[in-house]
């Protein structure tokens, strides 16, 4: 027990990017009160300026080291600052996108951005825990203000419909999760996520048991969390539901602290028991794979049909943590962070063919986009050809890589499945390109959207095709990151 | 006597765990929910904890479970359309309840929680403080946790605000701030006027 003399100040320092997320958000919650309806610019100005001063603060602070800080509870490590790098940026476009969206549906309020922040930080926390406690506080913070958010829009019934769904769903997976992890606690004697690992090698045979049960748990909680087949009901239908503006900040960045969720949690506390969860999540990746590039197919609105194929990407990021080798997490790490920015490109082109009174959410408010605007049909080709992984675009290097870690490990029939369903998957991808260039449009007002946002999708896409000609730099940073 | 005590207390905890959910009145579940609080807080006195236990019955039972109470009698909550379909889905539900059961009992059974695994920790004397340990670790070593549970309950209450705060338009209400600064000119104004003669009495078209 600590008692007031032996205890020690912690290390503030490896936290100071969370410590000034939070403080400028209050700044901004108690800000927000005092601007008027109109100049509601300011606090969006402000969230990016957080955003910016946090990425700032993280990349001067990053040591390339190791540091446990808070009686263990908190990690900052390379991949820790990688990824949170990763989550301002998305999130930082994902702002830019939504600006326009959300004043023509009287949604550009305060709560929006202040919700979003404080997004941030779970995501941030997520990333940075070393501790069960501490991961599950992230993620609640993190799901809270997601719950939030798909309710904003109160008098839309879809929104409130697909609010419900995911609280109540999302309850459900956090209580599996806590049971999990309270079976672990229960039988390691510890939430430390490096001590859990040291006690799971001790144990016998009877009290693995113990252990797998709560493995099993624990994995059915954050396959609901990433939206894993057979745990993928909500997604489609919270992605519809949605605004799209709330979509898109659900659909990226969160992805990225949900891969570092499973790194944790798996790889860093479980890390022993790969072999048993190996299996586990062979299954839901394959599943995954399936369910998302079939059905997917079968959609005619495009943000269920971008949720299907959410889902099949999950598939492929669970085929790199499985391999279970640091080139494996590395991969999937790579996949993470390349499916977040070609998911904020993709429902970014649906924010950008919306207007006031008008969602761009069916696939055929694609049609003949080419003649509307031949340069954003062109950008919508590249993020379709990404996500479809045909190169040179970034999709293609991501979907390489993890099946090339596949392969390393000796699954090669995993890797062989993975191009088959990808294949079958690339026909939707093609279907909207198509739409695009060989369908007369049928609606012919010119794109709207700002500047600022036309600028920003416009480099979004061109560096999906610029990583997918140099992947290096970033595959060389998930290498060493993960180290 | 402390095991007759437990399963007294655990055997009415399920009960009412299960009432909740099944109860058609919506009050009494609710009531059902504070018994189940009060029951597992007699428990946790058993465990020691009895500062938790305390703050359980004054936070959970005292606090939030009355203002949940009220809310449930205010709303008028139409049972029937949420229970449909509970006939229908209830073997399905049962039977995987029923799995889901059994796996735990084999698993968390004696076997592998038994006395002789994990035997019983030393009972403390009577001079030990729960709620003196709780401050020490709370904001020393759970420093961190504690802080983002704070954070959470901010978030919770922008999300609830953001959620149900409406502006009415149309409402009319007082400016106490305007209404005491009245001067009895704003409301009465004289007009001096020369005194006028009414001719006719009955207006034509009256």
């Amino acid at each position: 027990m600590t008692t007031p003399s032996s205890f020690e100040m912690p290390n503030l320092l490896p936290a100071v990017p969370e410590i000034f997320v939070l403080a400028a958000t209050c700044v901004i919650l108690l800000a927000d009160l005092f601007i008027s309806k109109d100049k509601k610019v300011i606090t969006y100005l402000m969230s990016l300026a957080t955003l910016i001063g946090a990425a700032v603060l993280t990349v001067t602070l990053h040591t390339g080291e190791t540091v446990i800080t808070f009686s263990g509870s908190f990690v900052s490590d390379p991949m820790g600052d990688v990824l949170k790098v990763f989550v301002y940026l998305v999130t930082a476009v994902v702002f830019v996108y939504s600006r326009s969206y959300l004043i023509a549906r009287n949604l550009f309020k305060g709560e929006f951005f202040i919700l979003g922040l404080f997004g941030v930080l779970g995501m941030m926390v997520l990333i940075s825990a070393h501790n069960m406690l501490t991961l599950y506080l992230g993620l609640e913070l993190l799901s809270l203000s997601m719950y939030a958010m798909v309710a904003l829009q109160r008098d839309s019934i879809n929104a409130t419909e697909a609010a419900m769904k995911y609280f109540v769903l999302g309850a459900l997976a956090s209580g599996m999760l806590l049971y999990g992890m309270s079976l672990i606690y229960g039988i390691t004697g510890s939430l430390d996520l490096a001590e859990i690992n040291a006690a799971i090698k001790s144990l016998d045979d009877s009290k693995m048991m113990v252990a797998g049960l709560g493995m099993v748990l624990v994995i059915v909680g954050m396959a609901f969390k990433l939206g894993a087949v057979p745990f993928h009901m909500w997604l489609p239908d919270v992605y519809h539901g949605a605004p799209t503006a709330i979509t898109l900040y659900i659909g990226t960045a969160p992805k990225i602290a949900a891969f570092a969720m499973v790194m944790r949690l798996l790889v860093e506390g479980l890390g022993d028991m790969h072999v048993q969860w190996q299996e586990i999540l062979i299954i839901m990746a394959v599943l995954s794979m399936a369910v998302g590039n079939i059905i997917a197919i079968a959609q005619t609105n495009m943000k269920r049909m971008l949720a299907y194929s959410t889902i099949s990407h999950v598939g492929f990021l669970l085929l790199g943590i499985l391999a279970g080798t640091s080139e494996g997490y590395s991969s999937a790490m790579f996949y993470a962070i390349t499916y977040a920015l070609m998911g904020a490109g993709g429902f970014g082109m649906i924010l950008l063919l919306s207007r006031a009174g008008f969602e761009a959410d069916r696939l055929e408010d694609f049609k003949g986009l080419n003649e509307r605007s031949p340069w954003f049909a062109l950008m919508m080709l590249i993020l379709m050809f990404s996500m479809a992984g045909v190169p040179p675009t970034v999709g293609f290097y991501a979907k390489l890589a993890v099946l090339q870690s596949v392969v390393g490990v000796g699954l090669t029939w995993l890797a062989v499945l993975g191009v088959i369903f990808s294949i079958i998957g690339a026909f939707y991808y093609l279907r909207v390109i198509k739409l695009m260039y060989f369908d007369k449009p049928v609606d012919t007002t010119p794109l709207q959207g700002s500047a600022d946002m036309r600028i920003i999708l416009s480099a979004n896409a061109l560096g999906i095709l610029y990583l997918g000609l140099m992947p290096g730099s970033l595959l060389a940073l998930c290498v060493a990151a993960i180290g | 006597m402390e095991q007759t005590i437990f399963y007294i207390f655990s055997t009415v905890l399920v009960l009412s765990a299960g009432a909740v959910i099944t109860v058609r009145n919506p009050v009494f579940a609710a009531l059902f929910l504070v018994l189940a609080f009060f029951t597992s807080a007699a428990i946790w006195i058993l465990l020691e904890a009895e500062f938790l236990a305390l703050t359980l019955v004054l936070v959970y039972v005292g606090a939030v479970m009355v203002l949940f109470l009220f809310v449930v009698m205010m709303l008028d909550i139409n049972l029937t359309v949420l229970r449909e379909g509970f006939a229908r889905y209830l073997p399905v539900g049962l039977l995987v309840a029923i799995i889901m059961v059994a796996q735990l009992a084999y698993i968390v059974g004696p076997a592998r929680f038994g006395l002789d695994k994990f035997p019983a920790p030393e009972p403390h004397g009577a001079d030990y403080s729960n709620t003196r340990e709780i401050g020490l670790v709370l904001y020393t070593e759970y420093l961190f946790a504690f802080e983002l549970a704070a954070v959470i309950l901010v978030v919770a209450i922008v999300a609830a605000i953001a959620l149900t705060l409406r502006k009415r338009v149309k409402t009319n209400f007082m400016k106490p701030e305007e209404q005491v600064l009245v001067k009895s000119k704003d409301r009465v104004r004289l007009v001096k006027m020369a005194a006028e003669k009414r001719d006719d009495q009955q207006a034509p078209n009256d």
